[in-house]
């Protein structure tokens, strides 16, 4: 093995590995990078002419992009909506560098609807920050899930914050503070039929916020308009929003818009959230749209059992989370990899959808699909190694190995 | 000329890798005597790296100390264009082995002045000493490299026009669409292969049958171009039984016999891997008589 020049950056290849690129797995490829980065190896071999520094034997696992979350309300004992203590001493990054070992290296720490003062407080200190060993896994941005959504559809959310109508932008602006493109906030889940929501869903999509339709009472013709007027995606799929009629299929109906372009949307696909028939049904419809989700909470990665987080006491189970001694579900505490081994399971998709779905789909439902979610060269150096039952075995952030990885 | 007939294309590039192997392997390169390589482009050649690619990971062959010159390279096509024989090399054998970037030749069809890359060419393969063993493969028309009929059998690197059959035949990489076809290339001269100290070429496939049958039963002739190889000293065809569908009985049946000769009679032993009987050759006890 040579020793890199000091003039010039490391470049690894790593070898014996099948890549997921363009939807395909390619048996027996090579992934190059350098300073962080994907590398076109032709570069190196025509017009450098130069050979890898380091060489790194993938063993012939799956070698897939970076896993993406859009929505994930805490984790590692962190509570993205409450916890600003916490979240100021670091609380962030220790969540990020957990969610980092289980493979998840982009992420959008998502708040619950809220009072102002919350935002103010909790949104500092969740905007985009790049992903590396030493801050974990890359913010992008985060997810607002309310206020502005629909009383009947709360689910967990403080119906004392919520708002059942907005004027304009500046109502807005008032709960969040300034939205701004490239701004802390990248996602904002609106209920699209509050009177006034569809003016404000086309200055949000100007302003290159992505909206989500959920927690909404909307019916088919309401979800069209939110479309029409620039939302992009719809939170958890299934859940918090009218069911399905074949009459008035509600906002599901969106899965087999007709004269649209149907919108991304999340999917908790834990088994719980949504029947695996519900699940098979979403993704037979629209398997292009289809993005994993965990909706984790702060329980995610801790050990099992009792835990306060937040103004809650919960216990923590193998599968999900509940108001300790009740039945009552808290929250999901389910990490990516294991979303992508049941969606597999109840959909018999194939690999590369499913990986797809936790890493294509998220970054081009945020526009960062150059740099996120693919293998491109040019693209950041964030991989999953996979096993062939879709146990992750390695994880790389920005071109570095990640310790502690949780399979 | 030796001519080693096999089953298969399968078993025809388990030969021809073999024997680049050992050949390689035999010379003992080092950094200062590397081994130099002349290669071909195609599709017979692409089990023959795939083969070399396994050889390379059974860590039983590396290109640490391989120089390789390509034949051939399209004028004007980009060098990352997914048709040109740099993506070809690099997709089906360079990504896969230890060869060292700075060990690589190919003509560079975009250079500015084509006349001079090709003087540049030929002058680097002498600095090297010339191209110890050089694999090729035909086209149906019996031309190597792109010198297709007509060519002079003394040629050397140049640009050359492609025959309007052999850019038919090429559309169906460029999308069916004639006018994206390269109409030149930069190929080594017949007599650049003939310079080389020992020339394998690779022959599969009916249609290649009638090229096999001019190439070596008939007198050498510039519209079949690898007829050239009849002044060679120390050239080698290995074919599959379908490309033999030309040939005479006589001649398929006299190639089989002397293959058996060499491993039954002979010994494989006294037999160098050109196919030349060694000096020291020990004879039989009753031939001195």
């Amino acid at each position: 093995m040579a020793t890199a020049n000091a003039s010039r950056p490391r470049t690894v290849q790593i070898y014996n590995c099948r890549l997921l690129r363009d939807g395909q797995i390619h048996d027996d490829d090579y992934l190059w990078m350098r300073d962080g980065k994907l590398l076109d190896p032709k570069i190196c071999f025509w017009s450098e002419q130069i050979e890898a520094d380091e060489r790194i034997n993938a063993h012939g696992l799956l070698v897939t992009p970076g896993l993406i979350d859009v929505q994930i309300n805490g984790a590692f004992g962190v509570d993205f909506s409450t916890d600003f203590e916490a979240m100021q001493a670091g609380g962030v990054v220790r969540a990020a560098q957990g969610l980092l070992r289980q493979g998840c290296t982009s992420f959008c720490p998502t708040l619950v609807s809220s009072a102002p003062d919350v935002y103010t407080q909790a949104l500092p200190l969740l905007g985009p920050r790049k992903g590396n060993l030493e801050n974990g896994a890359e913010v992008l941005g985060a997810h607002l899930e309310g206020p502005f959504i629909a009383h009947e559809k709360k689910g967990a959310h403080d119906p004392r914050v919520l708002q059942a109508s907005v004027s304009g932008i500046a109502d807005i602006e008032k709960i969040y503070g300034p939205i701004v493109r490239g701004g802390n906030a990248s996602i904002i889940t609106v209920a699209p039929e509050i009177p006034g929501m569809y003016k404000c869903i086309e200055e949000l999509d100007k302003r290159g916020i992505v909206v989500s339709m959920g927690h909404s009472m909307a019916q088919i013709a309401e979800a069209e308009e939110g479309l029409k007027h620039g939302a992009k995606f719809v939170t958890h799929m299934f859940n918090a929003m009218s069911s399905f009629h074949h009459r008035d299929p509600a906002i599901v109906g969106l899965l087999g818009a007709t004269h649209m372009e149907r919108p991304y949307y999340g999917l908790i696909a834990d088994g719980f959230h949504a029947h695996p028939c519900s699940v098979r049904i979403a993704y037979s419809a629209h398997p292009k749209g289809l993005v994993l989700v965990t909706d984790s909470m702060a329980a995610l990665g801790l050990p099992l059992g009792e835990y306060t987080l937040g103004d809650m006491h919960v216990e923590c189970t193998k599968d999900a989370v509940y108001i300790a001694g009740t039945n009552t579900l808290a929250g999901s505490r389910i990490t990516l990899a294991e979303c992508i081994r049941r969606f597999r399971k109840f959909t018999s998709c194939s690999v590369e959808e499913a990986i797809d779905s936790a890493t294509l789909h998220p970054a081009t439902l945020l526009g960062v699909q150059d740099r996120k979610g693919t293998l491109k060269h040019g693209a950041d150096a964030d991989l999953c190694f996979f096993d062939d039952q879709l146990h992750i075995q390695r994880v790389f952030i920005d071109g570095q190995e990640v310790d502690g990885v949780e399979s | 000329m030796r001519l080693i007939i096999r089953e298969d294309p399968e078993d025809v590039a388990t030969y021809m890798a073999n024997y680049i192997k050992e050949r390689i392997n035999q010379f003992n390169p080092t950094a200062e005597r590397p081994f130099v390589l002349g290669l071909p482009t195609g599709s017979s050649p692409i089990h023959i790296y795939r083969k070399l690619v396994d050889l390379h990971r059974a860590n039983e062959l590396s290109f640490k100390h391989v120089v390789t010159f390509n034949m051939d390279e399209y004028v004007g096509l980009p060098r990352d264009h997914p048709e040109s024989y740099h993506s070809f090399m690099w997709n089906h054998l360079f990504r896969h082995v230890d060869i060292p970037p700075a060990q690589v030749n190919i003509l560079d069809g975009n250079a500015e002045d084509l006349d001079k890359e090709c003087r540049r060419y030929e002058e680097k393969i002498l600095s090297y000493g010339g191209i110890e063993l050089f694999l090729g493969g035909i086209g149906p028309d019996g031309h190597i490299a792109f010198n297709e009929p007509g060519s002079s059998l003394k040629s050397r690197t140049r640009p050359k026009t492609l025959a309007y059959e052999t850019i038919l035949a090429n559309a169906r990489f460029f999308g069916g669409d004639i006018s994206k076809v390269p109409n030149l290339a930069l190929t080594v001269g017949v007599g650049t292969v003939m310079d080389a100290r020992d020339v394998a070429i690779i022959i599969t496939g009916q249609h290649k049958s009638i090229a096999l049958a001019k190439c070596i039963e008939e007198g050498v002739n510039h519209m079949w171009t690898v007829s050239a190889l009849q002044m060679h000293p120390s050239a080698l065809i290995v074919c599959d039984e379908d490309a033999t569908a030309e040939l005479h009985v006589k001649t398929v049946k006299y190639f089989k016999s002397i293959e058996k000769v060499h491993e039954e009679l002979l010994g494989r032993e006294n037999m160098d891997l050109q196919g030349r009987v060694h000096g020291s050759i020990k004879r039989h006890a009753g031939y001195q008589e």
